[in-house]
């Protein structure tokens, strides 16, 4: 991903469809430090830019563990180690009534930590970000390729755009 | 190859500007008239709500009807009915997605408002039932200087502690997480400074860059799985306040099943009963939130109904099948008892009235099916109202039998609570686009031929 303060050029489509097929096309110019801005999550478009999989599910699964791990300890703890009490006569551990309270801690652990992994990963918050176009939010499409790629040009990334039928092409100076 | 073709999910010929436009004009316009008229009415019952809560927390509980043997009144039967109107949000905004529902694109932003809002709502009653609110702290277990004395995990009411907080913490992360891009567009929008820079903050920078598509997608199917079980396991835990107690009435196996159907058919209730009223509203909401989709929900209802009433005849069956004297007993009274006719509102709400949806022209009418999810709402009041007072009010001795006192206040916190609920809603609406903009541009051309485009994909 292109750090935050570099500039290069952006393209600017006004359907998602092209704007797409642009990026599989700019891809396949050898390209490698491109990102597409779109309004919603296009279909496809992971695809034709080359995304991986995002490996957010993997720190969901490690805080859903360590979320059951922190629920049963804390249980565990409590009734058995820090003041054993009998209630009822039921066991210090009584396991299937610390099942409930071991699922909810889990869950919350698993769902905020998925989304903090989200925050960090995209920078949020962002303070300010750069816009390229107002519009990006709403109804265009946007393909912008980094000044640090490797066969970056801008005379040519302009042309390679517009072939692609960008409606608009810009040099924007901070991404 | 025969084609399979959709109702389209978007009427009308539109653009992805013409949708930003549509959902946004309430909350980029001046609020008018009828808002304002709706939002004093709804503060107004808030105030109200606030100053009764403000008095019983100050006298103490027995401004309400509870007694011996009635421990258990309005509160947590109001709670338990809150809490349940919130579960169709979730089942909406999750369960939906995770079927890959496309309709729930328009829906799933004010059910999911909904479901934060009502359990918002909800999580009052208990606290303020505790009878000693300013020690609610004592709910959590936090190291003290009594020993440390802990919490008793092994009660339900504490397991209702976690499931509620954790729902209510969920829920109000996945809402807002998939505000976040809308947020971003309203930012870019917006016109003036403060406006921009409110927004700006609430869409935490977002930009909409491919990779962190992929990656927020990630999450937001993430957190619809999480939030799956999730729901079923609150109203499950709800059902266990009851269910694992050893009250005839209360003690059945039936109850985390019959409280999640019943939870999921009243909260359908309430989305149907806020959305035709937004529809009015909002004209121009029609032509995301159309017959259509109202028609689906109206099947929903159904389905549920059914599903409560099997609920409601399983129970009675096995109190005979069980032969044991005390059941049968806490079922004939609860249907031929003093409160016969609280049990018969309950049955003709929740069981005969939604068979109208049998219909076609009845699930399509707005005004039937606003009627039907007014009369769903109160049913499903009644059958929390039934759960708890008639199974509390006649137990093994007839010298512990009694009546619940319903006095002034539990009209009051009743009928207030909505004015909470209701005031929320209106800010909601007002602030907040009422429709995921990120959500229904991708599904704009179901059902529809795109332009420039030959077929779909």
């Amino acid at each position: 991903m292109a750090k935050s303060n570099t500039g290069g050029i952006a393209g600017i489509w006004l359907d998602d469809h092209e704007c797409v097929v642009a990026a599989g096309k700019v891809r396949e110019a050898g390209f490698k430090k491109f990102d597409a801005i779109t309004p919603f999550p296009v279909h496809g478009m992971e695809e034709a830019i080359g995304i991986k999989r995002s490996f957010i599910p993997y720190v969901t699964f490690a805080f859903a563990l360590i979320g059951l791990g922190a629920g049963t300890l804390l249980q565990v703890w409590t009734s058995s180690v820090s003041w054993p009490l009998n209630v009822g006569g039921k066991p210090f551990v009584s396991g299937p009534a610390f099942a409930p309270i071991m699922f909810e801690i889990m869950i919350l652990f698993a769902a905020l930590s998925s989304v903090v992994a989200l925050f960090a990963i995209c920078r949020l918050p962002k303070i300010n970000p750069p816009v390229i176009d107002p519009d990006l939010t709403c109804h265009k499409f946007a393909i912008f390729i980094s000044s640090e790629d490797s066969g970056y040009n801008a005379e040519r990334c302009e042309q390679l755009l517009k072939s692609l039928g960008a409606v608009e092409v810009k040099r924007v100076a901070h991404y | 190859m025969s084609t399979v073709t959709r109702n389209p999910l978007v009427l009308g010929n539109k653009s992805y500007k013409d949708i930003t436009d549509d959902i946004l004009a309430p909350v980029e316009a001046p609020p008018g008239k009828r808002w304002f008229a709706l939002f004093l009415s709804a503060k107004m019952l808030f105030l109200f709500y606030i100053l009764h809560i403000a008095y019983i927390i100050a006298t103490g509980m027995g401004l309400l009807g509870v007694n011996h043997p009635i421990g258990w009144g309005t509160m947590i039967i109001t709670f338990v009915f809150w809490i349940g109107i919130g579960h169709a949000g979730t089942l909406i905004s999750a369960v939906l997605f995770l079927f890959r529902q496309k309709w729930r694109t328009s829906v799933a932003r004010s059910a999911e408002a909904m479901t934060v809002f009502a359990v918002m709502t909800a999580g009052i009653f208990p606290l303020i039932h505790t009878g000693r609110p300013w020690l609610d702290f004592w709910l959590l277990p936090y190291p003290n200087q009594r020993g440390p004395l802990w919490v008793n995990f092994r009660s339900p009411l504490l397991w209702d502690v976690f499931a509620v907080s954790t729902y209510a913490t969920v829920s109000s992360v996945f809402w807002y997480v998939g505000l976040v891009p809308d947020f971003a567009t309203i930012r870019d929008r917006a016109q003036t400074k403060l406006r921009k820079t409110i927004y700006g903050a609430l869409s935490l920078g977002w930009r909409g860059s491919a990779r962190d598509w992929s990656h927020y997608e990630m999450v937001y199917l993430l957190l619809a799985g999480l939030s799956t079980p999730l729901v079923l396991s609150v109203h499950t835990i709800v059902s266990f306040d009851f269910a694992v107690s050893m009250l005839p009435g209360w003690h059945t196996t039936i109850f985390p099943p019959y409280f999640v159907a019943g939870a999921i058919f009243s909260g359908f209730g309430m989305v149907v009963t806020l959305l035709t009223l937004v529809r009015i509203g909002f004209p121009q909401f029609k032509d995301y939130i159309t017959i259509d989709h109202m028609e689906v929900m109206n099947k929903i209802i159904m389905a549920t109904g059914l599903l409560v009433g099997y609920a409601y005849g399983s129970e009675f069956f096995i109190a005979w099948y069980s032969g044991n004297p005390y059941e049968v007993y806490a079922f004939t009274n609860r249907a031929f008892g003093p409160y016969w006719w609280a049990y018969w509102t309950m049955i003709t709400c929740n069981v005969v009235i939604p068979q109208l949806f049998w219909f076609r022209q009845f699930r399509r009418s707005i005004p039937v099916m606003f009627v039907v999810s007014i009369f769903v709402n109160i049913g499903m009041w009644f059958e929390r109202f039934v759960i708890t007072v008639t199974s509390l009010h006649r137990d093994f001795l007839p010298s512990n039998w009694g009546m619940y006192a319903w006095s002034w206040f539990d009209t009051a916190i009743l009928f207030g609570s909505f004015g909470m609920f209701l005031t929320i809603f209106m800010l909601y609406l007002k602030f907040v686009p009422a429709i995921s903009i990120a959500e229904v541009k991708p599904v704009l051309y179901v059902g529809k031929k795109r332009p420039n485009h030959g077929g779909g994909h």
